[in-house]
């Protein structure tokens, strides 16, 4: 088994209104920032789990992400995907 | 014998009694069915009331849906049950599937505390069987996310489906078509973002949600008659 660490960005869909990002857009020009644009607020989840290979990590985090971590009518969700340790390597490194 | 209402009961619920006050006002007997709790006890309807369930963690309503409660607020809602879902109780019951959308912030960014006006648009479900369309309904709301959102396809078949039960008369939150409340397919599942039971007691300074209260009622007496 590898142990994988999944960092998911979860973000509102393109068409749905993002108020937090709208008033922050708002809030950064009162700031002096008059060259800003396309503010998104959303959120970031990071967990670690076991898996035989990348392809099932993924699949198992796709599956959560689509039942849990975002709520696909209003939600996108990106996932970053990475070996963070294998067991043999950590084995053999002592 | 009373047709008997189950209020269901989150971590975070919090009008679970004023639901059970407002039901009782209008004939009906209620009971609180706590989440864990898998067994609706023979109850003729349920609502899911208003609150912060599981403290609306990751999503309002989302960690909610996993109770084990909901596997079997499902099964009666399937068999033609009225579920009834009442701001957060909305939400909860988008999350898990019986209504499709989703609520989102309200559109200014603020939580809204106020009386809001609502156009009833049909009287075929089971929250305004005994109202009349076109009649309006004064009744407070009390969110920060009822901005009800769905696909373009969802909408036209709510539209086409003559699913969406009250509107708002002056758009208080950004909410798609001024959607104030929807309905199943089956007409028998509702959610709304306003709260019936605060508007039951002219102490409470509006009586104008009754008439959802006792529909619902009257759903339950109707549902009970078809499935014996």
């Amino acid at each position: 088994m590898t142990l994988f660490e999944a960092r998911i960005e979860i973000t509102h869909r393109p068409g749905i209104l993002d108020p937090q990002g709208a008033n922050v857009e708002r809030a950064l020009p009162a700031l002096g920032y008059q060259n800003v644009r396309d503010v998104r607020v959303g959120k970031s989840i990071r967990l670690v789990l076991d898996a035989p290979d990348a392809e099932t990590a993924a699949a198992q985090v796709e599956e959560m992400c689509h039942r849990l971590l975002a709520n696909p009518v209003i939600e996108h969700y990106a996932v970053e995907l990475m070996a963070i340790a294998a067991e043999p390597a950590e084995a053999s490194a002592r | 014998m009373s047709v008997r209402i189950g209020v269901v009961v989150f971590p975070g619920t919090n009008c679970e009694l004023d639901v059970l006050e407002g039901v009782e006002r209008v004939g009906a007997s209620g009971e609180l069915l706590w989440h864990a709790d898998a067994d609706l006890h023979g109850v003729d309807a349920v609502v899911v009331p208003g609150g912060f369930a599981h403290g609306d963690y990751l999503r309002t309503g989302a960690i909610a849906r996993f109770s084990p409660i909901m596997d079997s607020v499902r099964a009666f809602a399937d068999a033609g049950g009225p579920v009834v879902g009442i701001c957060n109780g909305f939400q909860v019951l988008t999350e898990a599937g019986l209504l499709p959308g989703a609520l989102q912030k309200n559109a200014g960014l603020k939580f809204l505390c106020e009386t809001a006006t609502l156009r009833v648009e049909t009287a075929a479900s089971a929250l305004t069987l005994l109202a009349r369309p076109g009649d309006e309904l004064r009744i407070p709301i009390n969110h920060f996310e009822g901005n009800y959102v769905c696909d373009p396809a969802t909408l036209e078949r709510l539209r086409a489906d003559e699913r969406i039960v009250l509107r708002y008369v002056d758009n208080p939150n950004g909410s798609l078509d001024d959607i104030a409340g929807i309905c199943s397919e089956g007409r028998n599942v509702v959610g709304l973002m306003p709260h019936p039971e605060r508007a039951s007691d002219t102490l409470l300074g509006s009586t104008d949600g009754v008439v959802l209260l006792r529909s619902l009622v009257a759903a339950a007496v109707a549902d009970l008659a078809a499935t014996g």
